[in-house]
């Protein structure tokens, strides 16, 4: 299948939507389909071979912070240019509700279009969803997809119709090997952790209570700490003086880094209180193949399969998960079994999964329709 | 002995003229600057409302129809953003839309663009106008409000000293590149400074 995508953010910006875009493009060319992306870039970007440059990005306030979009008549004859160049089968636009690229891609074509809506919306954007030009752009659209329950609630209270929810993915691949930061995990054993460590929710708190239990149990065991915080002398201070020199903050991480500390350490922990609906990090520490030790939330039980892939522990209960902990800590075959089974289990949540139901959406919409085209030009606004 | 006295009663009574006149002229500068706020009021709504005229005119593609409306809306929801942000914002939306090389070539053959496009740009220019006479009597103001006498005496009595209005309301670029900041640097339509 010939597949057109556009993404609304600048490519050379680190985001959630730029990510899911590559993930998503990449796996359906690893199955076999034609796929050409079309994102707003600045002209020296080095871009992969199936992206186009839509131009540079202009930063331009929006809806209360600077985003990086593409606009304007010059953008609008370059997704122009682009339909009629690709031959596409279908055209896949993401958040069309942003004043950008995907929004201009469903003014000027026609055909096949399927919209991926990421996030929820929030009420003061609503207003904008109903505006004309929003509208007519939507309205062009054959089938929805949404990234989460809560955008799609959204989208059916707000815009009316409904979309199929298809979550993101993980690329497992990419978690599956990677060098241990230098000195890790040690003869001790360690331990690991990401996350946004100010976010209460991340459950920090009941991981530092826990591992002040097992510290002194387990001499040269070490806590490996990764995210971003306000005062690290603060969070420090939570750890009683003759451990702090064993746990190891490194701040916020790259993408590269984050792989590396998951593959630093003995066992990962996901101690979170809440909050949680699908636990991204989690699965992507089973796709490096790390044991997990994580809270008994909903999110946790369903992609650790009920326990079978990864240890649970009692929700807020430090003394729960020292002891999860430690029983893991001195048992490597069980260690071993666990890592097994979440490179099992972890394998439903591959982007090749998601990129098959996708595909399977495309499939629909494009029935009885022809080729995606462009519109007359000189047409509404050309 | 007499005429000491004569002379103290003048001088006490030329002092109370001279209070007295400091004190009305403050009180007149107040009256000024309440009716300079309400120029540069109507003058930004005048602004917001020919901003959201040209995004539904149907002249510009919809991203940039969307941008400028969504910033219009932005004015109008003072709980979420402060004005001044909100109103910089527009003017940033605007000039995103105007710098765009070739922009006023790809309108002239539309019907009507001339005019709709002629009138963002001269709301825009009123603005900028509106608020340098506020900012102007906001500095005349809060100057004669400072004076030694008028601060001892208290003669702006319970008057809350008026603030400046900053904002960027510039629809031409710097350079080339679109200015950002809160404040771009050496922008040339802030009148005063802050305090």
């Amino acid at each position: 299948m010939k597949i057109g995508i556009t993404c609304p953010y600048s490519w050379d910006v680190p985001g959630g939507v730029q990510q899911h875009v590559r993930d998503l493009a990449e796996a359906l060319i690893d199955e076999g389909h034609e796929v050409s992306v079309i994102s707003p870039a600045d002209d020296d970007t080095p871009l992969p071979p199936y992206v186009t440059g839509a131009g540079r990005a202009v930063p331009v306030p929006y809806n209360g912070s600077v985003a990086r979009l593409s606009f304007g008549f010059l953008s609008t004859n370059r997704v122009r240019r682009w339909i009629k160049d690709g031959g596409f089968d279908v055209l896949h636009v993401h958040e069309p509700e942003i004043p950008s690229l995907s929004l201009l891609a469903c003014w000027v074509a026609s055909g096949p279009i399927v919209a991926t809506f990421h996030t929820a919306i929030p009420r003061s954007r609503i207003l904008l969803v109903t505006y004309p030009v929003v509208r007519t752009g939507l309205e062009k659209i054959n089938g929805r997809i949404a990234v989460s329950e809560a955008a799609r609630t959204t989208l059916v209270e707000h815009i009316g119709g409904d979309a199929v929810v298809i979550p993101n993915g993980v690329a497992t691949r990419r978690y599956r090997k990677a060098d241990p930061l230098p000195g890790w995990p040690g003869e001790g054993g360690a331990i690991g952790f990401l996350g946004r460590l100010d976010e209460p929710r991340k459950g920090l708190p009941v991981l530092l209570k826990a591992f002040e239990i097992l510290g002194p149990r387990h001499p040269g065991l070490r806590l490996l700490v990764a995210g971003r915080y306000a005062d690290a002398d603060e969070l420090l201070h939570r750890v009683p003086a003759e451990l702090r020199d064993r746990v190891v903050l490194l701040g916020q991480v790259s993408e590269e880094d984050k792989i590396r500390v998951l593959h630093s350490v003995d066992v990962f922990c996901s101690p979170n209180t809440g909050g949680e609906s699908f636990g991204i990090v989690t699965a992507e520490a089973m796709a490096a193949g790390v044991p997990v030790v994580a809270s008994d939330i909903d999110a946790f039980r369903q992609v650790l399969r009920g326990g079978e892939a990864g240890e649970l522990f009692a929700n807020g209960d430090a003394d729960d998960l020292a002891r999860a902990l430690g029983r893991l800590l001195g048992d490597p075959a069980r260690r071993a079994g666990l890592s097994a089974a979440a490179l099992a289990a972890v394998a439903e949540y591959d982007w090749s999964v998601v990129a098959r139901a996708v595909c399977s959406v495309y499939e629909t919409v494009v029935l009885g329709s022809t080729q995606v085209a462009v519109t007359a030009p000189g047409g509404e606004f050309g | 002995m007499i005429t000491d006295i004569v002379i103290v009663i003048a001088a006490a009574l030329l002092m109370g003229v001279y209070v007295s006149w400091r004190a009305g002229r403050i009180d007149r500068l107040h009256a000024r600057v309440d009716m300079a706020r309400a120029a540069l009021d109507a003058t930004l709504l005048r602004r917001s409302s020919v901003a959201l005229e040209l995004a539904a005119s149907g002249l510009l593609d919809p991203a940039t129809s969307l941008l400028l409306a969504s910033a219009v809306y932005g004015t109008r929801d003072s709980e979420k953003r402060p004005r001044d942000l909100a109103e910089s914002d527009l003017t940033r939306a605007l000039r995103a839309a105007f710098s765009q090389p070739g922009f006023r070539a790809s309108m002239t053959a539309k019907e009507g663009a001339d005019e709709l496009l002629g009138e963002v740009e001269a709301a825009a220019h009123q603005v900028f106008l509106a608020r340098k006479f506020y900012n102007d009597v906001v500095a005349a103001t809060r100057e004669a409000r400072g004076r030694p006498l008028a601060r001892v005496l208290r003669l702006a009595g319970r008057a809350e000293a008026p603030e400046f209005f900053e904002m960027d309301d510039s629809l031409v670029a710097e350079s080339a590149g679109v200015s950002l900041g809160p404040h771009p640097p050496g922008h040339t339509m802030s009148v005063s400074s802050d305090d």
